[in-house]
């Protein structure tokens, strides 16, 4: 009898919520007169060990805005969708940012760069849902029908859920595609306009997972399109089962899956907003991993033996100056503050240490990064000799801006002000506090309304392009993220040979050379690069943490410290051994 | 009484005239508009917003694009089960430590009585929850820390009530599911009941005190009736009226606590529902989260007055 109530609930309308209701309540009635006859529970042969054995909590930070990564752009969304439901045709090796085949088994790119061909895996399967049960494994249409449908708005399920594919549209993917051919079911051609050397790292980013056309089909049958997106199937290694909005998503371990076959059976994200909660929450067992710690947690954490997973991230957070303002224009006021700022006791302060002190615009476990360049020592005498060359003895005032929200690579703006206020203060440089509202904040310095800007960015995709393009090239500081303003031919003609060529060693030497110019013109303090952190319970196993800062809960098992090795995780870890 | 029932709807009338005007001046200084509107007259659009809430239509939510309404009432049981749970607890206990109190009127029972739930009554409740949960959840590990079950429990939503979903499991879990629930519930509800419980506590002894005083109890008392007789018979049930009155107007407090409990305890109902749409401007479930608040607060308070028209013979009898 619930079983068949919960068929019915999926093509539950609007309107018959109450009637549902009503039909629960009678239900609810009848049963609770069982109790008397019944009172004993014959089936819950199930001890709590059983149902704890097999379940995995993650405390998670918010509630996805919704579960096709293609539709946001936010983290949150990210983590509860692109590694757990789906799968793209290229990833990232776990904690690493290199790219290892995963839908596309292997793949070619033409000699001119503008052909990029992928062999699909022929054994991967789609989730089994209420509504779908696949009749194929994966194929070239899932790929074309996942791609056409941010591309072409001609394409029937382009309008469905809003028709706005924002990351996408911010990739520029839809001048960058030309065309994506099916040469046969199991071999998918890509052709770009141009050469674009970062493609395969795009295409290991959240929007790009696949989505079943299959499944699109069948619901286009039911006439309930916008399931696609709320009723997710995917080729991950856990299926959907249910989501309560603001209190937690339920995750099945997903038995067909075609990768690591170790996983938990149960797969629970406990929305908890509030850090403090979480933590609480993480420090009574009720959960087993720990998004977003504050700094305070990590020292808990480590005086009591939990697990602290960490790893530099590909972040990092700057000191803009708008170098069209004056005394900014000036290459040597430029060092000038940024020699005079103390940037350990910024690590100290703002970061409690969980962040490493950035040189380049990309952090070191970039395989571009520039370990050459020289450093820009912290020294006031040399500040004010360089004021003093530029003709700035007498000292002048200037606005900093502080982002008014935390976030990972910069928890607190407005402290980070204050400290660099007090050591601009010995150099006779007056600063002023600016701060806005989160929105009218970034429109303002997207207009150039700002003297200098504290900010930060959060790389999408481990290439050093997704550093330099959007925020240093001069195309961005027309209509981008340069909030620098800041234009360099030569800077600009290097950052776009390094787009542009295939090879990994040309690239690094435009990488390289753009880099010493960057730090030479100093448009920007780079401050600092925050680690990725979470808190794991000690019985949990096997988890990794991403640079690029994506959850992933493949290959993670639950332990059981106080027991011997269970047989079945042995035979199971043989059997990853064999594949 | 029937013009005193007249009365009370004309006002409710005229409070929910003002809420919807409030709300639709409100909902016209938005950039992207909740509802499509067919007169360009804002007098006329007036009334098609109505329909539109009457019809069920209170606009999509900009974020998940679903619909407010159904937001809502998934969101509503949860905050339910919390406030009934602590206003039970608010009312009992209130009453018991108010009679207790005014009967051993001036001793150390007393005093004690009336300075706690002075400290009771002027607590930040946000505050005082974190201090629950860090004595009972973290310390001495008596209570868990947030969320209404442990996920162990694979608990389906027929009611969205979670006390009455986990006994509809019954055949899974036994009775370990309702347990594990109720368990759950304790901290948020003796969070959110103290301030209505001092409250309560307060008024019950002051109201009894003053009955007890009155005429007809030393009457009473000279005819040689127990004690105990006078306090529950005759004095509490006159005592009543103003503690009901009073209760009515806790349920503005209640709300407000609510929101701050829901966040506190990662409890699933309506204040973790609107905190999160504030954070993220999702001005259609703001607007449509506070006006089906408001319209239950003035339903209450209706409910209450027609109660109290009921109890108080003065007001039921015709002048």
């Amino acid at each position: 009898m619930i079983k068949k109530s919960n068929e019915n609930k999926d093509l539950m309308t609007n309107s018959s919520v109450y009637r549902d209701v009503a039909s629960k309540a009678k239900l609810l009635i009848s049963l609770t007169a069982l109790f008397c006859v019944a009172c004993s529970p014959e089936d819950s042969d199930l001890t709590e060990q059983d149902r704890t054995q097999d379940l995995l909590v993650y405390c998670s930070e918010g509630s996805p805005d919704s579960f096709n990564p293609q539709l946001v752009t936010s983290g949150t969304s990210y983590d509860a969708t692109a590694n757990i439901l789906y799968n793209q045709l290229v990833t990232y090796k776990p904690g690493t940012t290199e790219i290892v085949p995963s839908l596309a088994r292997s793949w070619d790119i033409s000699d001119d760069g503008l052909r990029y061909t992928f062999n699909l895996r022929q054994d991967v399967s789609f989730h089994t849902s209420q509504v779908f049960t696949p009749s194929r494994s994966l194929n070239a249409d899932d790929v074309l029908f996942s791609f056409n449908r941010q591309r072409l708005s001609s394409h029937p399920y382009h309008g469905i859920s809003g028709g706005r594919y924002p990351y996408f549209t911010a990739q520029s993917m839809d001048q960058l595609i030309k065309d994506i051919r099916k040469v046969n079911d199991h071999k998918v051609e890509f052709i770009l306009t141009r050469p674009e050397s970062p493609f395969l790292s795009i295409l290991a980013t959240p929007f790009a997972s696949i989505l079943s056309a299959e499944y699109a089909e069948q619901l286009n049958r039911l006439r309930r399109p916008e399931w696609i997106d709320s009723k997710p199937v995917g080729t991950g290694p856990f299926r959907f089962e249910r989501y309560e909005p603001d209190a937690y998503i339920r995750f099945k371990r997903f038995e067909d899956y075609f990768g690591d076959k170790r996983r938990v059976k149960n797969l629970v994200y406990a929305i908890t907003p509030d850090a403090a909660m979480r933590f609480a929450r993480f420090s009574a067992g009720e959960c087993d991993v720990m998004s977003y710690p504050l700094p305070v947690h990590l020292r808990v954490a480590q005086k009591n033996d939990l697990q602290v997973v960490q790893t530099p991230g590909l972040n990092i957070a700057y000191w803009a100056f708008n170098t069209e303002k004056p005394p900014f224009h000036d290459v040597k006021v430029r060092q000038a503050l940024a020699m005079a700022v103390d940037r350990e006791s910024i690590l100290q302060t703002v970061y409690d240490r969980q962040a490493s002190l950035a040189t380049n615009p990309i952090p070191p476990s970039s395989w571009a990064y520039n370990k050459n360049v020289k450093k820009i020592p912290h020294s006031k005498r040399r500040a004010l000799e360089l004021l003093k060359e530029a003709g700035y003895e007498n000292g002048f005032s200037i606005d900093i801006w502080a982002m008014p929200i935390q976030r990972a690579y910069n928890p607190n703006a407005r402290k980070m002000a204050e400290i660099i206020q007090q050591d601009l203060a010995d150099i006779n440089v007056d600063v002023r506090i600016v701060t806005y509202e989160w929105g009218t904040f970034l429109s303002r310095v997207s207009r150039g309304l700002h003297h200098s800007v504290l900010l930060g960015w959060n790389a999408d995709n481990a290439d050093p392009n997704n550093f330099f393009s959007p925020l240093l090239s001069c195309a961005s500081s027309v209509n981008g993220n340069n909030y620098a303003n800041w234009c360099d031919n030569r800077f600009d003609e290097l950052i776009l040979k390094g787009r542009t060529s295939s090879k990994q060693s040309e690239r690094k030497e435009y990488y390289d050379q753009a880099q010493e110019i960057f730090k030479q013109q100093a448009p920007w303090l780079t401050i600092a690069h925050a680690n990725n952190s979470v808190l794991v319970q000690p019985r949990v196993k096997g988890f990794i943490i991403s640079p690029i800062g994506n959850i992933n809960f493949e290959g993670v098992t639950i332990g059981l410290p106080d027991q011997k090795q269970p047989r079945s995780q042995k035979q199971e870890s043989d059997e990853v051994a064999n594949q | 009484m029937i013009t005193s029932i007249l009365k009370q709807l004309g006002t409710l009338l005229i409070s929910l005239l003002g809420l919807t005007v409030l709300t639709f001046i409100l909902s016209q200084q938005s950039d992207s508009p909740i509802h499509q509107y067919q007169s360009d007259s804002a007098f006329i659009q007036y009334f098609e917003y109505i329909q539109f809430l009457f019809n069920g239509d209170w606009g999509m939510s900009s974020i998940h694009k679903r619909s407010v309404l159904k937001d809502f009432l998934q969101h509503f049981p949860a905050t339910i089960e919390l406030i009934v749970f602590a206003m039970i607890l608010a009312v009992t206990t209130g009453l018991a430590l108010g009679i207790l109190a005014s009967t051993r009127r001036g001793g150390w029972l007393d005093n004690t009585l009336m300075t706690t739930s002075l400290i009771g009554y002027s607590m930040p409740i946000f505050w005082w929850g974190m201090l629950l949960v860090l004595l009972f959840s973290l310390t001495l590990g008596w209570t868990p820390v947030a969320g209404r079950i442990s996920f162990e429990f694979d608990i389906e939503p027929f009611t969205r009530f979670m006390l009455i979903d986990t006994l509809l499991h019954h055949n899974k879990y036994g009775f370990d599911a309702f347990l594990n629930a109720l368990h759950h519930l304790i901290l948020p509800a003796v969070t959110l009941s103290t301030i209505p419980m001092a409250i309560i506590a307060r008024m019950t002894r002051s109201s009894l005190l003053a009955v007890l005083k009155s005429e007809y109890i030393r009457t009473a008392r000279s005819k040689g009736i127990s004690k105990q007789r006078i306090i529950w018979i005759h004095a509490l049930r006159n005592a009543l009226q103003p503690i009901l009155t009073i209760s009515g107007v806790q349920i503005s407090i209640i709300m407000s606590g609510v929101i701050i409990t829901e966040y506190i305890f990662a409890w699933p109902g309506i204040g973790k529902w609107l905190l999160e749409a504030v954070s993220r401007r999702d001005f259609a479930s703001i607007q449509g989260g506070v006006l089906a608040l408001s319209i239950i607060v003035i339903a209450f308070n209706l409910v209450l007055d027609f109660l109290s028209i009921y109890l108080n013979p003065r007001l039921r009898r015709p002048s």
